[in-house]
């Protein structure tokens, strides 16, 4: 059963309440960064919120997703909460990968997230890994690689899906095609129109949709599901998307201009599905005001439990490089101990 | 997942006679029989039985879905395999020779080896990838590399090279247990080397662990994979002027510093030889470790035996010019002895 199923109405106000949270943790994270509470690269999702929340929509809450450097969508879409998501930004102990990660490498495996990514088109190999396991043990699920337009191009992509095609993999493939791989635009990157038209090599369906539209993203998704648990292998689908925000915060964007970005926010997907729901009488403006408000302040309260949060301590450097850790690394660990215990001293106060 | 957890119970010591080969079969054999969530895959392991043989009668055994072709991409399998390792299953990789590393180095090292750090914990990779390595087959640069140096120093990976037809098996078995990545890099060259090899299906060769194949009292000899055999045979010409203790490292990362510096407490001397390239590599490694474990008890230089520094060519007499031997090592414990 979807978490949150599109056919019916709390779904479709369960979908328009992730979608704005995820807007307003990357509002708040692109403040953030700008404020320098946030280290690393941060990128940031806005626009593309009806991709990330379309596709789980479709899925089962144990599926699989692996994501990729434009991953907060893709965590909120799947239901990580956005408290130790914005921990983890912030380097801290209490973050989904315990300050290891930060912003390109949330990941919850037990939650069917195996990560965002640094490396552009290393999620579909993960993706098809995973289907994989759920082939081999018989499992009910499926796994969904994201995977930019840019990473359309990548040679470990075209092997995936290659992979999954050939073993009948229950694998989806949604190309977010958001116009630009960084500053280069699509049809700088690719021949073909629609990137879904890739499909044909493998002989699998390929789908290209509005990805401004929820609901037309979720469709797709849902049929490729059923297809992939029916034992008839991956598809392609391509989303239509935009990004709002530069490549990263603090792009100059000098590729594109203020026109085109108007035009695609003429059709946001937030406010079109809003207006939808308000038509159907779903929703009102009020309730949708308050919604947004709500979404606001679980962000607010996240990013307020992740300046609180613990700095990790020295010696957990040392953790979690292996289930049977090596001599090796174990005697840097036993001296970050004993600093971190009576050797305050000598460390001139310096433990956090 | 099932529980890996080996059975406490005293091991049969019996053992048979076997080749390299046979032994790291067996060993694959046994773990798919014992745990059904291992699996075997790589490009031509099924009905060809691998190109070296070595997964021969397997597929015909367990079948498509346990001994798995995979098409000939080795970043999308390495990959899967990661992936599969992250969701539950036990996948062993077959790479049919190491220097195609090079094609799936991205999933190696930015995803096999750093998931389970960068995400907290949050991962297991109980993922095994086994393949071959050495020149001596005049089969050129790209399939006769030796890269386990690679491997064993990049963090998040474990590497094993064994050196005998027991240590094969062991280790095998050891790595498809393990819920760490571990490389297993079988010399080619020694695939018909023949050696006593237990039975028993619960022996295994725990990794970090070294182990002294023979007793000296003069000189150490730290030797892996094909080294090993015929350092053995140097030391055992050399009986009676020179006492040659030979160690096989067995496991490079994590790798066994006591058992190499107790015996260089006692020899005085030390010769590594392991046919990687000389520089900043395995040699170096040990040569590091044991002087910080025991400088003082060096009576003599460190002696290396390895590759000079070129890839492998592929006129024979040129191979054998770089390839390190027994000679070698013969010419180093006279050097120092
Ligand atoms: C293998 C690799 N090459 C280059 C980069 C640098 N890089 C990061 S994001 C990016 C653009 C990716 O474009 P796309 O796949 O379309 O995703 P988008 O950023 O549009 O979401 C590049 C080139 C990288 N992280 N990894």
């Amino acid at each position: 059963m979807a978490e949150y199923d599109l056919e019916t109405e709390t779904g479709r106000r369960e979908a328009l309440r992730r979608m704005l949270t995820i807007r307003a943790f990357d509002e708040e994270a692109g403040d953030r960064f700008a404020d320098g509470e946030i280290p690393g690269f941060v990128h940031l999702y806005i626009g593309e919120e009806a991709v990330g929340v379309g596709t789980c929509a479709a899925l089962d809450p144990d599926d699989y997703i692996a994501s990729t450097h434009r991953g907060h969508g893709h965590c909120i879409s799947k239901g990580l909460d956005p408290k130790y998501m914005m921990a983890e930004l912030y380097g801290k102990a209490e973050g989904y990968c315990n300050g290891k990660g930060g912003s390109m490498h949330i990941a919850d495996v037990d939650a069917g997230m195996l990560g965002a990514n640094g490396i552009v088109g290393a999620g579909p190999p993960l993706a098809t890994g995973a289907a994989l396991s759920i082939d081999y043990d018989d499992r009910d699920q499926v796994a969904v690689g994201f995977l930019g337009d840019g990473a359309v191009a990548q040679g470990q992509t075209h092997e995936a899906i290659n992979l999954a095609a050939t073993w009948d993999l229950p694998a989806i493939f949604v190309v977010e095609n958001n116009q630009y791989g960084e500053g280069t635009p699509v049809e700088n990157q690719h021949n073909v129109d629609n990137l879904s038209d890739t499909a044909q090599a493998y002989d699998i369906p390929g789908l290209t949709v509005d990805g401004m539209d929820v609901t037309a993203v979720a469709e797709a998704v849902a049929e490729a599901r059923s297809r992939a648990r029916a034992g008839e292998g991956p598809a392609i689908v391509e989303a239509k998307t935009y990004r709002y925000r530069g490549h990263y915060e603090g792009d100059e964007e000098p590729y594109r201009d203020d026109e085109e970005i108007e035009r695609w926010k003429d059709r946001d997907p937030i406010d079109s599905f809003k207006e939808r729901l308000i038509e159907r009488g779903e929703l009102t403006a009020d309730e949708f005001d308050e919604m947004r408000a709500d979404a606001e302040e679980t962000i607010e309260e996240a990013v307020e439990y992740a300046q609180n949060a613990d700095q990790p301590q020295p010696a957990d450097a040392y953790e979690d490089m292996f289930a049977e850790t090596p001599p090796e690394i174990e005697r840097f660990a036993e001296a970050a101990r004993t600093r971190a215990d009576g050797g305050r001293d000598r460390q001139g106060g310096e433990q956090p | 997942m099932t529980a890996h957890a080996e059975p406490e119970r005293e091991l049969d010591l019996e053992t048979e006679t076997m080749t390299v080969r046979e032994a790291i079969r067996q060993g694959l054999r046994e773990e798919l029989e014992r745990d059904e969530d291992v699996y075997l895959m790589g490009e031509d392991v099924g009905r060809f039985g691998g190109v070296l043989e070595v997964t021969g009668g397997l597929w015909e055994e367990f079948g498509d879905e346990r001994v798995r072709d995979t098409p000939i991409s080795e970043a999308g399998f390495m990959g899967a395999a990661t992936g599969a390792a992250a969701t539950g299953t036990r996948p062993v990789v077959e790479l049919m020779f190491s220097d195609f590393a090079g094609v799936a180095m991205e999933q190696i090292m930015n995803q096999m080896a750093k998931m389970r750090y960068m995400f907290g914990g949050k991962a297991e990779m109980p993922v095994t990838v086994r393949t071959t390595e050495g020149g001596g087959m005049g089969a050129a640069s790209q399939h006769s590399g030796t890269i386990h140096s690679w491997i064993a120093h990049f963090p998040g990976l474990k590497a094993v090279a064994p050196g005998t037809a027991a240590s094969a098996k062991g280790l095998t078995k050891a790595a498809i247990r393990s819920n760490d990545p571990v490389f297993v890099f079988e010399n080619k060259m020694i695939y018909e080397q023949e050696g006593e090899v237990p039975v028993d299906d619960e022996f295994t060769v725990p990794i970090g662990e070294a182990a002294v194949e023979r007793e000296g009292e003069d000189v150490t000899v730290v030797a892996t994979q094909r080294l090993v055999g015929e350092s053995l045979q140097t030391a055992e010409s050399l009986a009676g002027d020179v006492s040659v203790e030979v160690i096989d490292a067995r496991s490079l990362y994590p790798l066994d510093v006591e058992t190499i510096a107790e015996s260089v407490r006692k020899t005085g001397r030390l010769i590594v030889a392991d046919e990687s390239p000389l520089s900043y590599g395995t040699h170096a490694e040990i040569v590091a470790r044991v002087q910080e474990e025991a400088f003082f008890s060096l009576d003599a230089p460190i002696q290396r035996i390895g590759t000079p520094d070129t890839h492998i060519p592929f006129s024979p007499p040129l191979e054998q010019e770089v390839l390190p031997s027994g000679d070698d090592v013969r010419e180093a414990i006279e050097r120092v002895a």
